[in-house]
């Protein structure tokens, strides 16, 4: 059953006519409606495609939130093999938000960490919407840490509408953790290569996406702080948010054009929920890429040109 | 530092910074409502003499205060690029950012200054809370940069005043590049084994909170101070319920665990002074040590003053008018060459 979204309407309705043919057609077997389905399908696939050439970067905010889009466990059950998870930040308590641990990427043996939205109530709520509170942060800084020693490469999976914005997560240091846990990004002497699958959001995604490489699914989105946020702040009002997402460049695209990232992964036609293992593979074969360009590497010279890069950053706006 | 400027420079910087402050400026406190009238609140450090709140105070009257003698030379800030987004929102970004020139005097909302402070060498950086809420965009970004290269030169720690409501968002994601740029710096410091300090002054939130502000060897904070990732208002739509008393302030972050110190601000500068010098390892400060003309400089407290800077007109101490940009230039100008000579741009050791 796909879900779909507030601009996919037209296409839903001729999607469900097509649908609702063919169901008549079960129950009737002497009706023959094959053609004149096939002609909706084929007005669908052109809509479908011109609607996902041209997406606006509010749309694109829609999709890169889009419930059925995979999701981090999603990308470590069909890329990884051996998936080992590695629990807790020795401190406190493990966050569920935050998944990580040991698994091998075409046999190589590496460390996954990546944010987790869920697939339905109870595990959106078990995952906190992907919200990591500090003790997630601090998992990964941990995960980050046993990575370097034993010499495995680093892969983080970014997928969070930002750090979660509760009374505990303040009062157990949520800033100081995601500073220490972007410190770590930095410090570290191995390759880390990182994907924006869905929601960079903020600070809570600068976290684990402080790379060497930095790859963006092309309708995810990276951003400092939410449409709806930035809208309400800067225009007084919410629902300014197509506004807000226009002026902010939150776009892998505008990202490119700006230097923050260093590759776009294209997506299926119609975004990555609707052909979820395709656009799965074209991830993995871009951080197989990715990895193997940095592999060689000695410790010093990953984090000297890891540093420069984002000292670099930023030298170059967008053209006028 | 000679004679010169460290003592008859003062005296004419004072004639200075008095003559700017308007005479019959009454400012009410936000805390307790008192009607303080402005030199005296000035002479207070801008703590309100009833209730003792901590208000905002320019980096430029926190360095006249800090800096012996209030003299310290400005450290260049490389210039981003000006609007890299075309960031418009119901205001053009170049306007709004015209209009916080116009209205603090500054250029930003980064202070960058190297000086001595109870004879001890530092560089220090101040936000500039009056500048778009001392936002954190690419040039607050280049200023802790360049503050931290040029601590790493002479080898000086690094006092950093962080004031700000976050990352600046007419800069998009290039505000949000400023946290791991600025950890670089942090990390440049810890590398030279040089003390990075922190003194987090209300507000400091978001962004700013969650990289540079936290990774300091020693945290400082003003009295009441709101430092938090989230804040208040948003955490409390988020979980529907009242917050206690006291929550993200200074204290409270104290008793948390996430401070070393809560420090009123007329004793910020004498615990600066005793901690730098025992990180660096200096004997204790010599209270009241000012030498007499014939002694000159110190090779023993201020070892790692070069000649360039020594030479370099000092700075003028006090509150900066906008009338008054065009007389600061030839300080700024002077004092970048040492910075500007360092033409290593940023390569992370
Ligand atoms: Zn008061």
């Amino acid at each position: 059953m796909q879900n779909y979204l507030e601009f996919e309407k037209p296409l839903a309705e001729i999607e469900g006519k097509a649908e609702e043919l063919r169901a008549m057609a079960r129950a009737n077997s002497e009706m023959d409606v094959e053609k004149e389905a096939a002609a909706l399908d084929a007005k669908a696939d052109k809509m479908l495609r011109e609607l996902y050439a041209e997406l606006t970067p509010w749309r694109k905010c829609q999709v890169a939130r889009h419930p059925n889009r995979p999701h981090c466990m999603d990308y470590v059950n069909r890329l990884f093999t051996d998936f080992m998870p590695l629990a807790g930040d020795r401190n406190f308590a493990d966050d569920h938000a935050v998944i990580g641990g040991l698994a091998r990427l075409e046999d190589r043996p590496v460390m996954v960490i990546g944010h987790e939205k869920g697939h339905d109530t109870k595990t959106r709520i078990e995952r906190n919407f992907g919200m990591a509170r500090p003790e997630g942060y601090r998992k990964a800084i941990r995960l980050m840490d046993l990575a370097d020693r034993f010499r495995l490469p680093v892969v983080t999976l970014v997928d969070t509408p930002g750090a979660y914005p509760g009374k505990g997560a303040e009062e157990r240091g949520q800033s100081e953790a995601i500073a220490r846990s972007t410190e770590r990004c930095l410090s570290i002497g191995v390759p880390l290569v990182s994907v924006i699958i869905g929601e960079g959001g903020s600070g809570g995604a600068v976290a684990f996406a402080t790379a060497d490489r930095l790859v963006m699914l092309e309708h995810s989105i990276y951003s400092v702080i939410s449409p709806e946020g930035c809208a309400s702040i800067l225009w007084k009002d919410a629902e300014k948010m197509r506004e807000a997402a226009e002026a902010l460049r939150l776009t892998a695209q505008d990202l490119k054009a700006l230097g923050v990232i260093d590759r776009i992964v294209k997506e299926p036609v119609g975004g990555a929920q609707r052909a979820r293992d395709a656009a799965i593979d074209a991830v993995g074969r871009s951080i197989v890429e990715l990895l193997e360009e940095l592999s060689g590497k000695d410790g010093k010279a990953l984090r000297d040109a890891r540093r420069q890069k984002f000292l670099d950053m930023g030298s170059k706006g967008l053209a006028a | 530092m000679n004679w010169i400027s460290n003592y008859v420079r003062p005296k004419i910087n004072s004639l200075f910074s008095r003559r700017e402050v308007p005479e019959n400026l009454w400012t009410k406190c936000s805390e307790c409502g008192t009607m303080l009238f402005h030199r005296e609140l000035a002479d207070n450090l801008m703590v309100c003499t009833n209730c003792d709140h901590h208000m905002a105070i320019t980096p430029r009257e926190r360095f006249a205060s800090l800096f012996d003698g209030g003299v310290y030379t400005e450290v260049k800030v490389p210039a981003p690029v000006t609007d890299p987004l075309h960031f418009k929102d119901q205001k053009r970004y170049p306007d709004r950012m015209k209009a916080a020139q116009k209205s603090t005097g500054e250029e930003e909302a980064m202070l960058v200054a190297e000086g001595e402070i109870g004879r001890t060498p530092i560089v220090a950086a101040a936000q500039d809370f009056s500048f778009m809420g001392g936002s954190m965009g690419m040039y607050v970004g280049n200023a802790i940069i360049a503050a931290a290269q040029r601590a790493v030169k002479l080898k000086r720690p690094l006092v950093l005043f962080s004031a700000a409501g976050g990352a600046r968002m007419q800069e998009g994601i290039l505000s949000l590049m400023q946290m791991p740029r600025t950890t670089v710096a942090v990390q440049m410091l810890k590398e030279a084994g040089l003390p990075y300090i922190v003194v987090l002054t209300h507000p400091t939130t978001g962004g700013v909170t969650a990289s540079y502000a936290m990774l300091g060897d020693v945290h400082i904070a003003e009295p009441n101070a709101l430092i938090c990732f989230a804040g208040p208002r948003v955490i409390e739509q988020t979980i529907r319920e009242k917050l206690p008393e006291g929550f993200q302030r200074a204290e409270y972050l104290l008793d948390h665990g996430m401070l070393d110190r809560v420090t009123h601000r007329s004793q910020m500068r004498a615990e600066l002074i005793t901690l730098t010098r025992m990180l660096t390892g200096l004997p204790p400060e010599v209270k009241g040590d000012l030498p007499p003309p014939s002694i000159g400089p110190d090779a023993e407290t201020a070892p790692e003053l070069p000649a360039a800077v020594e030479n370099a007109e000092p700075a003028k101490a006090g509150a900066k008018t906008a009338g008054d940009a065009a007389a600061a230039k030839p300080v700024t100008a002077k004092s970048a060459k040492p910075a500007a000579d360092a033409k290593d741009k940023g390569t992370a050791k």
